[in-house]
């Protein structure tokens, strides 16, 4: 059963089309993200979906039921903010119930909430407290829990972690997805942050102006990237890629000058064979050393720089006069102006249509 | 083996990090006159001396008798201290046709104060908060016109009131001044909260929509205890511009009902009888003492409301 649904939702402020004709289903208990660069309409989505924007055209359903003219607290959502948005002259008490007297929910039911809400989310000694007097953690737990007690059945998330150091951030991430496998609502997450995404996600919907290039499985869009923009997009460091073209009379073969590459394993999903073509292939994808002797495609590059990153070492080199970048273990040693053996398996690469940018 | 101890605390003592810590360390010393401080302070007792010597003035010729205000010294500290100029000035000087002093016109301007503060407020800041938060459709023309009522000289819109209120019978009574007061202080006052309202997070105002709260709710509950610095600011400009109004005061009101400000014109400019330089400066005082008074007990807030709405256009 779709949980949220949305069909052809698009939003004009003015002149500005900020999304366009979009539709997205999404399950019952599903966890989605939303992944994109900053202003590509992430967070006006997510405030359309709430009800706090109103739409130029289409219609959102939630639970079946057409909400496109609804309030937002008619609509069964709940809503975490970036800022937390705690009411500053509120205890933490105050703050979970304010909705809560909103909707006159009995007493003891409002306490029963805010106790089950506190238990889960462990803000129990806080709850005496103003906002002021929290970590930013603590904050955001808050809000959370102020989307909690509102017994929903779609929670939204817009950048709940991003005001937070790395380090709480990671711990916060993962108890979003405890709190996901516990409570089992549907989730829609909003962030820029791609290792966010790709933990959290059952899937994941990668925005750019307003129109999901890419709605598929944290696996799919890391691996099988269905456009430049998306292959581009995902991964740090990101994809290399190099432009060439097909060996006549379609023989699978790819060259790159005078570099040349078996297609034989790689899963076309396209027909189309142009004349111009983007070769991409991630940094971890490439082996380096004598174990690239095994692999389909092989060659000799020389190192220009090597950036140690602790667990693993980046190494940029020149291949075919261009920019390469691999990842290598963080042991091994690698000096600038070396020449080293690389290699790699073209099935897990993408190849993308220089001309549509889209998947061969 | 001792040996190598002293030669450690030799060799310590000319340690090159410890030579130079004994250069310049902490807070760096400050000269107490310098030319820098010789400049400010002076300036500021300039101009200090530039208001209080007017008020020294007022208050030490309000304390003499006629007599020794005719010897001319005027800033000669009284010989003989007397009230009975104050005394005279609030209860029995005589503006005109009666002769009860200030008394009647500071009631007077509490009644058209009072009310005038507190109905131009709650509606401006209502005004400011449905501008700032809820764009409803032509948010912005609105704004536009209400803005550019705020560079409408009064002069040109004195009469067009006259006439309005004596249609809706309101012409010569306190009221009237009321709706008036409210009128004018209509641009400043919401430009004020909506400006104040706008630096309120915007997520704020969200999460509180989602948490089902209306229009009032959020502005009783949410945005109003946040708003007390402006609030403040505003109580204060109210208050004192309402106080000190004379013009629309001797327009809109007749003798019965004049405010303070018109009453003290009334009776420093009688021309009946000796001026009473004593009398006079004991009303004057006696007039300004509530701003004064305002801007005493609050000073410290008003300026961290202004400093607050100033924040965000
Ligand atoms: N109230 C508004 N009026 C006009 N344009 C707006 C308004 N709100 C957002 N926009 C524009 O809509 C686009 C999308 O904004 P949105 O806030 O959804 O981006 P986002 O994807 O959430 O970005 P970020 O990651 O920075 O939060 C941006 O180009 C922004 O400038
Ligand atoms: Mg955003």
């Amino acid at each position: 059963m779709t949980s949220v649904s949305i069909r052809d939702l698009s939003l004009k402020f003015g002149a500005l089309e900020v999304l366009k004709s979009l539709s997205i289903d999404i399950e019952d208990g599903e966890f989605l993200v939303l992944l994109g660069p900053s202003g590509c309409g992430k967070s006006t989505l997510l405030n359309c979906i709430a009800g706090l924007l109103d739409i130029s055209g289409g219609q959102i359903f939630i639970k079946g039921r057409n909400v496109t003219w609804e309030e937002p607290k008619d609509r069964g959502i709940g809503m975490v903010f970036q800022s937390y948005a705690l009411y500053p002259q509120m205890t933490v008490k105050g703050n979970l119930s304010f909705g809560l007297k909103t909707a006159k929910v009995p007493k003891d039911e409002i306490a029963r909430r805010i106790a089950r809400a506190a238990e889960v989310l462990q803000i129990e000694p806080l709850l005496e407290r103003k906002p002021a007097q929290l970590s930013g953690g603590q904050r955001q737990r808050v809000a959370i829990g102020r989307a909690l007690v509102r017994d929903v059945d779609v929670f939204l998330f817009d950048e709940p972690l991003s005001n937070l150091d790395a380090k709480l951030r990671a711990e916060l991430r993962v108890e979003i997805k405890r709190l996901h496998h516990r409570l089992k609502n549907t989730m829609i997450y909003v962030t820029h942050d791609q290792i966010e995404a790709l933990t959290l996600a059952d899937r994941i919907a990668i925005m750019r102006n307003g129109i999901i290039q890419q709605l598929a499985s944290p696996y799919e869009i890391y691996n099988r990237p269905v456009n430049l923009y998306v292959a581009g997009f995902m991964g740090s460091p990101g994809m290399n890629f190099l432009e060439g073209e097909f060996a006549p009379h379609g023989a699978a073969e790819l060259s790159f000058g005078a570099t040349k590459v078996p297609l034989d394993r790689y899963p076309f999903v396209s027909d189309e064979r142009p004349s111009r073509v983007i070769f991409g292939i991630r940094p971890e994808h490439v082996t380096c050393g004598p174990a690239s002797a095994s692999e389909p495609f092989s060659t000799e590059v020389e190192i220009e720089v090597v950036e140690p990153m602790g667990a693993d070492t980046l190494v940029w080199a020149i291949l075919d006069g261009k920019e390469f970048r691999f990842r290598v273990d963080g042991q091994s040693e690698m000096r600038e102006g070396d020449r080293v053996r690389i290699g790699f398996d073209p099935a897990r690469a993408s190849i993308f249509d220089a001309a549509t940018e889209l998947r061969l | 083996m001792a040996d190598i101890q002293t030669l450690n605390t030799v060799a310590a003592g000319i340690d090159p990090v410890a030579d130079r810590m004994s250069g310049p360390q902490g807070a760096r010393p400050r000269r107490a006159l310098s030319r820098r401080n010789i400049f400010l302070y002076g300036t500021l007792i300039l101009v200090a001396a530039y208001y209080l010597v007017p008020l020294y003035v007022m208050i030490v010729t309000s304390l003499k008798g006629m007599p020794e205000i005719r010897l001319g010294n005027i800033f000669s500290p009284p010989v003989e201290i007397t009230f009975e100029p104050w005394v005279k000035a609030w209860a029995t000087a005589c503006t005109g046709l009666n002769c009860d002093g200030l008394s009647r016109g500071f009631w007077n301007s509490v009644q058209i104060t009072v009310p005038s503060v507190i109905f131009s407020i709650a509606v401006a800041s209502v005004n400011g908060y449905a501008l700032a938060n809820w764009r409803f459709k032509g948010a912005d023309t609105f704004f536009t016109i209400l803005i550019v009522g705020a560079f409408i000289p009064y002069q040109v819109m004195i009469y067009p009131i006259v006439i309005l209120l004596r249609e809706i019978g309101l012409y010569g009574s306190l009221w009237g001044l009321v709706i008036v007061h409210s009128i004018f202080g209509m641009p400043i006052l919401t430009l004020l909260f909506r400006n104040y309202f706008s630096s309120v997070p915007e997520e704020l105002f969200k999460a509180a929509r989602v948490d089902g709260a209306g229009f009032w709710r959020i502005y009783f509950v949410i945005m109003l205890p946040m708003a007390l610095p402006i609030f403040v600011v505003a109580i204060i400009l109210q208050i004192t511009g309402i106080w000190n109004d004379f013009l629309f005061g001797v327009i809109y009101t007749k003798p019965d009902t004049y405010p303070m400000t018109v009453q003290l014109n009334n009776i420093v400019n009688s021309v009946q009888g000796v001026k009473e330089y004593n009398v006079n400066m004991a009303a004057t005082i006696l007039t300004g003492l509530v701003p004064l008074a305002v801007y005493f007990v609050s000073g410290k807030l008003f300026v961290r409301g202004i400093a607050a709405g100033a924040v965000k256009g």
